[in-house]
């Protein structure tokens, strides 16, 4: 009796630990159209109005909790914003200047704009849920193809670029945010040459970002700490970068001498807080655009 | 152990609501840059209360529900909540721990449990991640942050399952001797088995 117990408890779970690792040898590397993405995306619609009810009704909870976070950091944070305020306000001045001369110059040239942050519409969303997990870097916001959000639409956070859509239901999207390592950015530093790079994740380190493929010579000026960081935005031939140019990313946190000329890369560290973002916006393209190639 | 049905509701809506709690609420409340998860802790609790089979079974179904829900590759939670379930209920079967604080040090281990696993899985599926102090550092929080929430969470899930579980053998006992029963030390038929008889003549 007891033998046959034992035989019966083994045999299932042996089924048990199989099952799940026939499904993650099917899941892992299979196209998004696959049956099991299929069925995922069904369970998340099923889902997504009870958790959206739910993220509604816990909200002074988790409102409180923030508080307490919050308060802790404000000293600190208040004095760090006022001296960005003060180096800001004099940056303000020049850029609007720029702005005015480059639109005039545009004009005049008839440059094409379809790469610029002006031709999306702004679709604000509520964040749902965040992955609690180290390794998934997703969240799920309270929009979907519904309110004109399509899979690849950028979504900026606290005024700055926190990843994309990926995955998009009626009612729902899952935006990948920078920092996950499927996500990279064709991206530009603010500094008097431009310089230019691709922003991939510092995985392991989910609070910054490498600017990398720098073409920085010895003896040039380089990128230097605190300089801005922001998409490049680029349109070549039938490829568009699905980003528009000039959205904030972050700013370079570390430009260390022997990474920037040996392995081109510096530090960025993301503008947007990712991991307490409560709201986004999402930038939605004209449903007559133009389909966007898939580079970054 | 046989499932009733009663119990089988009972975990399938603990189940969902686990899912929906941490979701909605947990995961956006982060403590030293980490959020806690409740879904290893909940496992590790019906495990410990229902014993082995139960537990494995109940992690299963609880990974493949936070892999769908959360959009993760399908089957990676289910492997590792399977292994925290039937571990749980085996310590359950074969130790029988009356100790009050049990759940806190099988919080801890379910917790680091969840969390190397997923970097181990992780790791074999090609993620290129380089083991990072701030990686270390996050995955020593979390696991910090389940050992002190496993009491209550054990707590919450003994207060919902232990009304429809069979009697555990430790909870029969102690009622046989309140009851007026007499112990298997004073009873030898339930020491030894049946008494031999002599052939009638």
């Amino acid at each position: 009796m007891h033998d046959k117990q034992v035989r019966r408890r083994r045999a299932i779970l042996a089924l048990l630990v199989a099952t799940s690792l026939i499904l993650l040898t099917a899941y892992f590397g299979a196209p998004s159209t696959s049956p099991l993405h299929t069925l995922q995306r069904g369970i998340a619609e099923v889902f997504s109005p009870i958790q959206e009810g739910a993220s509604k009704v816990v909200s002074p909870v988790r409102d409180v909790a923030g508080w307490f976070s919050d308060t802790f950091h404000a000293k600190s944070r208040a004095n760090q914003l006022q001296k960005e305020v003060n180096a800001l306000r004099l940056e303000v001045s020049q850029y609007q200047s720029a702005a005015i001369l480059n639109r005039q110059l545009s004009r005049e040239l008839a440059l094409d704009q379809t790469a610029s942050i002006g031709s999306f519409s702004r679709v604000p969303a509520d964040v749902i849920w965040h992955d609690p997990t180290l390794w998934y870097q997703q969240l799920e916001v309270d929009k979907g193809s519904d309110d004109g959000v399509r899979v690849d639409d950028p979504v900026l956070g606290d005024g700055a670029l926190v990843g994309k859509v990926t995955s998009v239901g009626p009612t729902y999207s899952i935006v990948t945010l920078i920092t996950d390592h499927t996500t990279q950015v064709a991206a530009q530093v603010q500094d008097q040459n431009g310089d230019q790079g691709l922003l991939v994740p510092d995985v392991g380190q989910p609070n910054q970002l490498l600017l990398q493929d720098l073409q920085v010579q010895v003896g040039q000026s380089a990128p230097s700490v605190g300089q801005q960081v922001v998409t490049l935005g680029f349109k070549s031939g039938g490829l568009t970068s699905l980003y528009p140019r000039g959205i904030p990313i972050g700013q370079v946190s570390s430009a260390d001498q022997n990474d920037l000329y040996n392995n081109h890369e510096v530090v960025i560290s993301p503008a947007a807080d990712l991991r307490h973002l409560q709201s986004v916006e999402i930038l939605a393209r004209a449903q007559n655009s133009t389909a966007r190639a898939q580079v970054p | 152990m046989s499932l009733e049905p009663k119990l089988v509701l009972r975990l399938v809506l603990l189940a969902l609501g686990t899912v929906v709690i941490q979701q909605a609420a947990v995961s956006q409340v982060s403590i030293f840059g980490v959020s806690a998860d409740l879904a290893p802790l909940v496992v590790m609790s019906v495990g410990l209360l229902a014993g082995s089979m139960t537990g494995a079974v109940f992690g299963f179904a609880t990974g493949l529900l936070v892999d769908l829900v959360l959009f993760q590759t399908l089957g990676v939670s289910s492997l590792l909540y399977i292994g925290i379930g039937y571990w749980s209920g085996r310590v359950r079967e074969v130790l029988d721990p009356a100790h009050g604080l049990v759940p806190l040090g099988m919080g801890a281990a379910a917790t680091a449990l969840a969390q190397l696993g997923m970097a181990l899985i992780q790791f074999l599926l090609g993620v290129d991640a380089p083991v990072s102090v701030l990686l270390l550092q996050q995955i020593f929080v979390t696991i910090l942050i389940g050992t002190l929430i496993a009491l209550p969470v054990y707590a919450i899930v003994r207060r919902i399952i232990r009304p429809v579980l069979p009697d555990e053998p430790r909870r029969r006992r102690r009622r046989a001797y309140t009851t007026g029963g007499l112990s298997p030390l004073q009873r030898p038929a339930e020491r030894f088995g049946p008494l031999p008889r002599a052939p009638a003549r």
